[in-house]
């Protein structure tokens, strides 16, 4: 038996001893910066509301819950459909265009949804082009006699939401299927199996962690969604929160609401990790053959270089087209806002300090579940990912409530002490606007990193370890090496994600700061779209140059890294 | 270790960002949910005459959750709303102060400000009816929105806006909710479209050919017609004519922007010279200019395209019995499935 | 000499989750003594072998390096304790070509020095010419010898080797292994191995420790257990045993082919299974006392090896002729060498 000093000890040193307690510190301090907002909302729901949901009940919620689940089905639908095609498109044959397509099919990365839906409503107007031509061509006169249905349905919302979304579900699953094992193609085939039916009977079901994953991802930004829905028409629980607190002045009852969707969330990430508990994909330090390519024939070729292209016109190419004919007619017409510069620093400052934020802590979450594997940093993981299932706004109320009390905690401190006013620290700074952001998207920092790492064998940081290494200088010498180009993905992501992020933006930042997403909202919000079409395309334009980064990251990897395990096909997301 | 280095990193390069934190006897701070575009010309002439700067944020929803959670730190003078209903909050709040001005009180008529000096509208908008050019139509009750005649022909933003909402609000103010319940979903039935989008969307879906009339606010007729909004928008204002409904017993409903001065202003004296500025001759017509709004100051001018709708009748019911039945306007457009 | 205890475990036990990994485990190795730890998979051979180096901490007891206690009341972690570990995928770094993965760990010591001595450990085991290369262009045996140097370079106190030559093919293994075992022989290192393979365990080890299910089951040299295994199990695992039932009964055993007269150390009352070692088995064409017909040879280059159905025995017995036989052989003779049966 040990003794009971000895047992102390263990449950203080924990399984690895004294290492990584350091990590663990941090790592739970990052659970701590996602758990806090929430516990915020959870002090205001508790402050109650009466009546609200007898009334929600009775009236809104079994629409708003019918159509919250349409749309998500359908968003669901679209994206792992385009999501899934065009991957196995580019990874199992080789045509014309193929490396080309290969990465513009992340570019409607770069499209927030709040854009696409704007840009569409007009394009698709019955006044608008794609309508006007149609009715030059059929040879008729009047509005009247011809329109094509309302982009303004649910119909519309999922369209478009599918398109710009279904990135996320192509990136994992892009990476599973190059990360397959071409041995287990071969042995399908010789048991019988076409080509086209591999995709149904091995490489999908393989793959179909990533698929879920992707899937999850693009559905949380789904409900995150408000600009697209609004615009569109669609009530979504979202908008139901929305409601009961603008309209209604009923923030507890929001809060509440918001909860409420939030353990809903949880419950189906949850159910997804439990459905795949079984599954593990072993790493091996040695590496099996990819799967072989086969050549398209010059139709095929183009018939697949076509459909491949398809969603990138649909979810970039068109609405990209359309931002910049709209900003160039703007620019003729008002000229450039002297504001813009302001704004393109303040957006790229305030997305570059919460990256790196971000980063940081989602580093040391997923390294501490690597060096200290245990109950305390999987619960660190799992929390981490909390941010991203919760909606924007309402994750801004909850490190509202935080930072702002412990501003006001923080002056009223000083001034009592030191007769000093501090002012307000952490909104007044911007830092508020940091943890949010940092918050919200930690899930993707931490989830990427932990799927890089994933990939490295254990037996690594052993021989680390015992060649001298302390868990510092094995993360600095050995991890950071190998994942650097998973952390690279997970940062670039993250980036792309703060320039587009709206609603914590639009309630945290400090005084005079604008961003070109509160620039775009300011102008949409009362009916001047065109003026905001400069800041549109100047959104889209930020993000594409790390989207194509992102498309690359990896593919110049050394050779020597590459065969042993290839680091930059890493699964973005999934950990999550 | 290396999170306090991180943290310390961070809070440095954010102080980047961060304007002083103790604002000189010139600099006032203004949290606002009106657009940047539409205040920053008042903003300018008050600072080109009184060298005084007016730093902004602006915020859409929670500037009231903001002020709130900031407490005595906060750094905000003046808070700058659209919608009686959201002035009303932020005085429920506790955000505001009492503020005794005599300039303040004979600019603005009594009914557009508070009686206990805690808020005061700067401008009105009145929520009319935006129908197409070759309708004949001189007058307008908004009854006749839920006239089985106008099935399929009407475009209007969802029904929860707080623009719709206050319409409403003054529609139970008159009827009570029962029969505003059955006017609303008339109203529904005679949709040509899902209530969505912006009021501009209503000129443009008119001249699209998707509905013959709808409701939108005054002053967007006159962004559209006057080309700020560019050529096309000048095509969609062509497309309709504007016609100030009422109320068969009453008048047209109007609605105010406004401010107010924050409870815990650092720098009180300097906000309450700027909302006396903003009631100015000079202040009012800009407002009036740059946003096409009512003026609150009787005699200031109103824009040569406003004043062509005809002459304004305020409706009868004040404001503050109209933000009282907003909550209940809100629930209403969920019980018919307004925005379904 | 008198060598100094390298290595002591002391009631070293480990738990995963409910099931206990390594139980109550006490063992001393001598410096410059290697040894083999050798069991089925899941024996808890390499979790001892991890908790050795530290990459794994124990639940109870206590570890010993070189008398300075490494876990048990104070934990030192694994950079500290000075093992050299050669593990069973190499693990070798795949950013860092085959010099810097050997100078890997000689962080701290002057650059002069950590270069010298990487060239003489590369010298030694004769992979000077991969210096530049990096781990994905290696061999199999390569990137073991890489892994070998990696870890000697430091000069381990204890080098542990955990199922090092198991990547490699059959042919390769036998010589990389004698190559392994004569550089750490000549480095005088105090090893531990752990292996799977009795033939390994029995050909590498100066001592045999042979675990089932978290336990020793027998320690001693490699003919002791060999030769004289502890039980059943131990008896099985070095060697594919003939059995054939029966009764002890004074000194001898009985079969259904007649009675056996066992050496002492085979005298066990109470026995039930008489084990026959193939070898045991001699074939002639009419010498034999007992019939048996042929089944089946198996032949296997050097030696051959048959499968024999013996007249009285249900069982068929296996043995090894190293001479061959008559291809047209059918009906022959065997005796059985007493000196070599066991009874369990």
């Amino acid at each position: 038996m040990p003794s009971s000093s000895q047992v102390i000890g263990r449950l203080v040193a924990g399984r690895t001893g004294r290492s990584g307690r350091g990590w663990l510190l941090v790592s739970l301090c990052a659970g701590l910066v996602v758990i806090l907002p929430i516990a915020g909302l959870m002090l205001e729901a508790m402050k109650g509301s009466a009546g609200l949901w007898g009334h929600l009940f009775s009236t809104i919620l079994p629409v708003a819950l019918v159509d919250t689940v349409i749309l998500l089905l359908g968003v669901g639908l679209v994206t792992a459909t385009i999501g899934t095609s065009t991957a196995w498109l580019v990874t199992a044959y080789n045509f014309p265009g193929r490396r080309l397509l290969e990465w513009s099919l992340l570019l409607p990365l770069a499209v927030p949804t709040y854009i696409i839906a704007y840009a569409y409503l007009d394009i698709l107007h019955p006044i608008g082009v794609v309508q006007g031509s149609i009715r030059w061509i059929l040879g008729y006169e009047t509005l009247r006699q011809f329109r094509l249905p309302d982009v303004r349905s649910m119909a519309g919302c999922i369209l478009l939401l599918g398109f710009v979304l279904y990135p996320y579900v192509y990136i994992p699953t892009r990476a599973m299927f190059l990360t397959q094992s071409g041995n287990l193609v071969d042995a399908a085939r010789t048991l019988g199996v076409s080509r086209r039916a591999v995709f149904w009977r091995v490489a999908l079901p393989l793959a179909r962690p990533a698929v879920a994953i992707g899937i999850a991802l693009a559905l949380m930004e789904t409900l995150n969604d408000v600009g697209a829905a609004e615009f569109l028409g669609v009530r979504t629980l979202t908008v139901s929160i929305y409601t009961t607190w603008i309209t209604r002045t009923d923030l507890p009852g929001a809060s509440q609401i918001a909860l409420a969707l939030l353990m809903v969330v949880l419950a189906l990430v949850g159910l997804e990790r439990f459905a795949r508990r079984q599954q593990r994909y072993a790493t091996d330090a040695r590496r099996t053959r990819g799967l072989a390519q086969q050549e398209a024939g010059p139709v095929k070729g183009l018939f697949f270089l076509f459909a491949g292209a398809l969603p990138v016109l649909i979810g970039f190419i068109v609405p990209a087209i359309y931002l910049s004919t709209e900003a160039w007619k703007r620019y003729q017409f008002a000229g450039l806002s002297p504001r813009i510069l302001d704004e393109a620093v303040s957006t790229i400052l305030i997305a570059a300090l919460a990256t790196a934020a971000t980063v940081g802590f989602g580093l040391v979450v997923a390294y501490t579940n690597r060096v200290r594997p245990g109950r305390l940093s999987a619960m660190s993981l799992r929390i981490s990912t909390m941010g991203y299932a919760a909606p924007g706004t309402v994750v801004a109320i909850g490190v509202l409530i935080v930072l702002a009390g412990l501003d006001r905690f923080i002056d009223r401190t000083a001034s009592d002490w030191f007769g000093v006013s501090t002012g307000l620290l952490f909104m007044g700074s911007g830092a508020a606007l940091v943890y949010a952001l940092t918050m919200r998207f930690l899930a993707i920092s931490a989830g990427g990193i932990e799927a890089g790492l994933s990939r490295i064998p254990l037996s690594l940081d052993h021989a680390s370890r015992t060649l001298g290494q302390s868990t510092q200088g094995t993360f600095r010498h050995v991890h950071l090496p190998l994942s650097k180009t998973a952390i690279a993905a997970a940062a670039l992501l993250v980036f792309v994600d703060c320039v587009k992020e709206l609603p914590a933006t639009l309630l945290l930042r400090p005084l005079n700061v604008e961003t070109f997403a509160t620039h775009l909202y300011g102008e949409a919000a009362r009916g001047t779209y065109e003026e905001a079409s400069i800041a549109a395309l100047a959104i889209v334009a930020i993000s594409i140059l790390p989207v194509i980064l992102l498309s690359r990251v990896g593919r110049n990897e050394p050779d020597r890294s590459a065969k042993t395990f290839r680091q930059g096909e890493i699964p973005v997301h999934e950990a999550l | 270790m290396k999170a306090k280095a991180l943290l310390t990193s961070v809070l440095l390069a954010t102080s980047v960002l961060s304007m002083p934190s103790l604002a000189s006897a010139a600099e006032i701070n203004l949290y606002t949910t009106r657009e940047p575009a539409l205040i920053a010309p008042l903003l300018e002439a008050y600072a080109k005459s009184t060298g005084t700067k007016v730093n902004t944020v602006f915020m859409k929803d929670g500037l009231a959750e903001r002020v709130a959670s900031e407490g005595a730190s906060s750094p905000a003078d003046i808070l700058m709303v659209v919608d009686a209903g959201n002035l009303v909050d932020l005085a429920e709040k506790g955000v505001t102060q009492q503020i005794e001005s005599s300039v303040l009180n004979e600019a603005i008529p009594a009914q557009l400000r508070d009686g206990k000096g805690h808020w005061f509208g700067l401008s009105m908008r009145g929520r009319v009816l935006y129908a197409a050019k070759d309708i004949d139509l001189a007058s307008f009750n908004y009854e006749d929105l839920a006239d089985p005649k106008w099935k399929g022909k009407v475009c209007i933003r969802a029904g929860q806006h707080p623009y719709n909402t206050a319409l409403i609000a003054d529609y139970i103010a008159h009827y009570g909710a029962d029969e505003t319940e059955k006017w609303l979903a008339g109203m529904k039935e005679n949709l040509a479209r899902k209530a969505a989008g912006g009021d501009r969307d209503v000129a443009k879906d008119i001249l699209g050919g998707i509905c013959d009339i709808g409701i939108g606010n005054t002053y967007y007729v006159g962004l559209m017609t006057s080309g700020k909004g560019g050529e096309e928008q000048v095509k969609w204002a062509e497309a309709i004519k504007v016609v100030l409904p009422t109320f068969k017993q009453g008048g047209t409903q109007v609605n105010v922007s406004g401010a107010a001065v924050a409870k815990n202003s650092p720098n009180k004296a300097e906000a309450v010279k700027f909302l006396e500025y903003l009631v100015s001759d000079e202040a009012q017509k800009i407002y009036a200019e740059a946003n096409y709004e009512y003026p609150v100051r009787a005699g200031a001018a109103v824009d040569p395209i406003i004043a062509s709708f005809g002459e304004l009748k305020i409706d009868t019911k004040p404001l503050s019995e109209i933000v009282s039945h907003r909550k209940q306007a809100s629930e209403l457009v969920d019980k018919v499935g307004f925005d379904n | 000499m008198q060598r100094k205890t390298a290595v002591r475990l002391d009631k070293v036990g480990r738990i995963f989750g409910a099931a206990a990994a390594v139980k109550d485990i006490s063992l001393e190795i001598t410096g410059g003594e290697i040894l083999s730890l050798v069991g089925p998979s899941g024996c808890g051979k390499s979790t001892l072998l991890r908790i050795i180096a530290g990459v794994e901490t124990a639940d109870t007891g206590q570890v010993f390096l070189d008398e300075r206690m490494v876990d048990g009341g104070e934990f030192i972690e694994p950079e500290r304790r000075r093992v050299g570990f050669v593990f069973q995928d190499y693990a070798l770094f795949p950013h860092l070509s085959v010099r810097d993965n050997i100078l890997f760990g000689l962080k701290g010591r002057p650059r002069r020095e950590a270069v010298a001595t990487v060239s003489d450990v590369m010298e030694r085991i004769g992979i000077r010419h991969l210096a530049s290369r990096f781990p994905h262009t290696l061999s199999g045996g390569e990137q073991q010898r890489v892994a070998l140097a990696r870890a000697l370079a430091p000069t381990p106190s204890v080098v542990l080797l955990d199922e090092p030559f198991s990547n490699l093919d059959q042919g390769l293994r036998e010589r990389v292994r004698a190559a392994t075992l004569s550089v750490l022989r000549s480095a005088g290192a105090t090893v531990i191995m752990v292996t799977h393979d009795p033939a390994e365990a029995l050909s590498s080890g100066d001592r045999v420790v042979l675990m089932r299910a978290g336990e020793i089951v027998q320690a001693g040299t490699p003919r002791e257990v060999y030769s004289h295994p502890a039980n059943a199990y131990a008896a099985d695992f070095f060697c594919a045993f003939n059995k054939i039932p029966g009764a002890y009964r004074d000194g001898s055993f009985e079969t259904a082919i007649g009675r056996f007269v066992l050496p002492s150390i085979a005298q066990r009352e109470g026995s039930r299974m008489l084990y026959v070692r193939p070898q045991a088995i001699r074939i002639s064409k009419d010498l034999g006392e007992h019939t048996a017909y042929i089944e089946e040879r198996i032949f296997l280059g050097a030696s051959e090896k048959v499968v024999l159905k013996v007249e009285g025995l249900e069982d068929r017995l296996t043995t090894v002729v190293t001479e061959p036989l008559p291809a047209d052989a059918r009906r022959v003779t065997i005796s059985i060498v007493p000196e070599l049966l066991l009874t369990f």
